[in-house]
């Protein structure tokens, strides 16, 4: 499991490679909770290049609802079959009404889409941002990898898809969902696993300027600061660097991108009174 | 990497099942379905192998961020600590400090040693009125009836938010036209244009969030103001937190239907009863760890304190303008404000006013109806209403508000 993913370059712990695993043996969404940008959307990429599956993407805002992460029916298409059909003089209305109601004028929205294709990785992103009445559509989707639709039956998923759930805690999703899931709580990784992902997601990237970025990521961290940077940030910084020519950084330079690290102004002032010299100088001689 | 005391063979899942069980009374919701799925899971890995049995109960058995240092602990007392092969990688104490850590350790420590293990807050002698009297009595003294009284009409309040437009919408008569169902009309009509189907936005209340002062210079208002957040904490758009020397969250203990079984776990949960209080830094906790990821966000925000901020103002200031740029509107309720001649001097309490939305009282049932009022964005001129209810019923809120603040 461990590998298959790392191999698409996602670099996973102990913790979630187990979570992976039974998520595919025991049929369960697993739920990702953790600071933004530690990877938890990432890992559905991850996961649907491992496997070689459609990655089908939920993203959830508030007042989704059934017409638009289920299924809906195609009226304009039904209509001007209704139409046709009344023109070449069809009168059988029974046949009619089962015609329109079939599977072709059916149009797959992301959660139905994931039943019907198989293999596939589904995401359902952000689920903290829908509502409460869009857990209950969740959850017979997830429960029974089923989903009903009155004028057609049920769909049932025969390989059900790997579901990723992730959520930024911006309020309690229901319990009902959150126990037919696995959880896992992302954490901000360490230097030594965080420079093992900037090496493998930005190959281009001089070794000593990966270490050095790190190591400035880890230090901002550990500050007092609105919004802690995450991984996705350590990446971007570690790209301006390199794409400013960088093969190594130093205070000036740091400064200058740091715009790409921190998104607040309060967060900014207070890294500028950071000593990046010492802390760079720290690294430059661990890793000398 | 077998562990010793990792259960193998037909034993093995009432080892399991004992280990949910410990991990239930330790305070971990754990429900039998998730005792399933962590059979089903340590099943489906290694059985005897210890770092598979830690991430199968970790995965299954827990269900928020905050259970996960109580299942850590359970899992080394339940399993020994494993000096064959320790967990892989525990979890890593978060930079900043967690809800409930050293919990129980506090609480005992606040309940062996003593009613007072911190210095009280500022003392509040200044007011010698029968409201201190009553104050100052013993709970056991006071008439029951009284109290039972108040409690009861503070159970009977229903804190709504002001009201915002959703983006969910719902069959209505008037409103713009909804395609859907109208066309669907259509449809079952055999194509003709029938009646048009209207639908309208729906109206939801703000999400409202109480944080508690319950600080030693609050303690004889801490338990009428956790009944009336108990009280307001039905609906499901109400978020608690107490603030005194450290941030506790408390709505899924005010979850309880009873009043005083919800006071009991809040007891239970809280560590910091009549501590100093550190207002800045714990609004900006509270910021950090809920309110800038949207609990804050267009909700209502209540402060419910004296504003004695032991810690520097400016902080408080800052976070107050903070949480004024994040929340619709931010409500300062003070029960000191009722106080003949109150002037906001205490320090945090000036350097927050800036930033607040409404300034009000919070030290009766009538002072707190005009607060659920405010919350609800009814306009301000229930003031007068406010001031002669408050003349008017002194003895029976002073009774509710000289409660027991604190647990037997």
């Amino acid at each position: 499991m461990r590998s298959r993913l790392e191999a698409t370059g996602y670099l996973v712990d102990e913790g979630l490679a187990v979570a992976c695993f039974l998520a595919l043996r025991l049929h369960r969404p697993v739920f990702c909770e953790g600071d933004a940008g530690v990877g938890k959307t990432a890992l559905a990429s991850a996961l649907a290049e491992a496997f070689g599956a459609p990655l089908i993407r939920l993203q959830c805002h508030e007042g989704i609802d059934a017409s638009q992460a289920l299924y809906d029916w195609d009226f304009p298409r039904q209509l001007l079959h209704l139409r046709a059909a009344e023109a070449a003089g069809v009168t059988d209305a029974d046949r009619l009404e089962h015609e329109l109601y079939d599977r072709r004028f059916l149009l797959a929205r992301p959660l139905l889409k994931a039943l019907q294709t198989q293999p596939s990785v589904l995401l359902v992103d952000e689920i903290d941002r829908a509502d409460d009445e869009f857990e209950a559509f969740l959850l017979e989707v997830l429960s029974e990898f089923q989903v009903t639709i009155p004028e057609l039956g049920t769909v049932r998923a025969e390989v059900p898809p790997v579901v990723v759930l992730t959520s930024n805690r911006t309020r309690e999703v229901h319990d009902a969902l959150k126990r037919r899931c696995l959880y896992h709580w992302f954490d901000h990784p360490g230097f030594a696993r965080e420079l093992a992902i900037v090496r493998r997601r930005l190959p281009r990237v001089s070794a000593r300027l990966a270490e050095q970025v790190t190591a400035l990521v880890q230090a901002l961290r550990a500050e007092d600061l609105l919004k802690p940077p995450g991984v996705a940030e350590t990446l971007d910084w570690a790209a301006a660097l390199d794409a400013l020519g960088a093969t190594e950084a130093d205070a000036e330079l740091a400064v200058a991108t740091l715009g790409s690290v921190l998104k607040y102004r309060e967060d900014t002032d207070r890294a500028r009174g950071l000593d990046f010299a010492a802390i760079l100088a720290g690294r430059g001689a661990g890793g000398a | 990497m077998t562990g010793t005391g990792m259960p193998q063979g037909p034993g093995a899942d009432a080892v399991l099942l004992g280990f949910a069980r410990a991990l239930r009374a330790a305070g971990v919701g754990v429900s039998a379905e998730r005792v399933h799925a962590f059979l089903r899971a340590v099943d489906a890995l290694r059985p005897g192998v210890r770092a598979d049995v830690y991430w199968a109960g970790r995965l299954t058995l827990c269900g928020d961020r905050d259970d996960l240092e109580r299942y850590e602990r359970v899992f080394g007392a339940y399993f020994g600590d494993g000096s064959g092969g320790p967990p892989p990688r525990s979890v890593r104490i978060a930079p900043r400090p967690r809800l409930r850590a050293a919990v129980r350790e506090a609480a005992a420590r606040s309940r062996t040693g003593g009613p007072d293990d911190e210095p009280q807050g500022p003392p509040v002698a200044s007011l010698a009125s029968p409201v201190e009297v009553l104050r100052h009595r013993d709970v056991v003294e006071l008439d029951p009836a009284e109290r039972a009284q108040v409690r009861r009409l503070l159970a009977a309040f229903a804190l709504r938010g002001q009201s915002r437009r959703s983006a969910r919408r719902r069959p209505a008569r008037r409103g713009p036209v909804d395609p859907h169902r109208t066309v669907r009309e259509m449809l079952r009509r055999g194509g003709e244009p029938a009646l048009l189907r209207r639908h309208a936005r729906v109206e939801r209340p703000r999400r409202v969030v109480l944080l508690v002062d319950v600080s030693g210079s609050m303690a004889p208002y801490a338990d009428a103001l956790l009944r009336f957040a108990h009280a307001a904490a039905r609906g499901r758009r109400t978020e608690v937190f107490t603030i005194g020397t450290r941030l506790t969250r408390v709505t899924r203990e005010l979850s309880h239907r009873d009043p005083d079984l919800a006071m009991a776990a809040v007891a239970e949960a809280v560590p910091d009863w009549r501590g100093g209080t550190r207002l800045g830094e714990l609004l900006r906790e509270f910021l950090d760890r809920w309110g800038q990821r949207g609990m804050a966000r267009g909700a209502v925000v209540v402060l419910l304190s004296d504003g004695w901020e032991r810690g520097d103002p400016r902080l408080l200031a800052a976070q107050t303008a903070r949480l004024h740029r994040l929340a619709h509107r931010v409500i300062w309720a003070n029960p000191r404000k009722a106080r003949p001649g109150y002037a906001p001097l205490a320090a945090g309490m000036a350097a927050a006013l800036p930033h607040v939305d409404a300034f009000v009282e919070g030290h009766s049932l009538a002072a707190l109806e005009h607060l659920a009022a405010v919350v609800r964005g009814a306009d301000t001129d229930a003031t007068g209403g406010t001031a002669s209810a408050t003349g008017a019923t002194p003895p029976s809120a002073a009774t509710a508000i000289g409660g027991p603040e604190r647990p037997p």
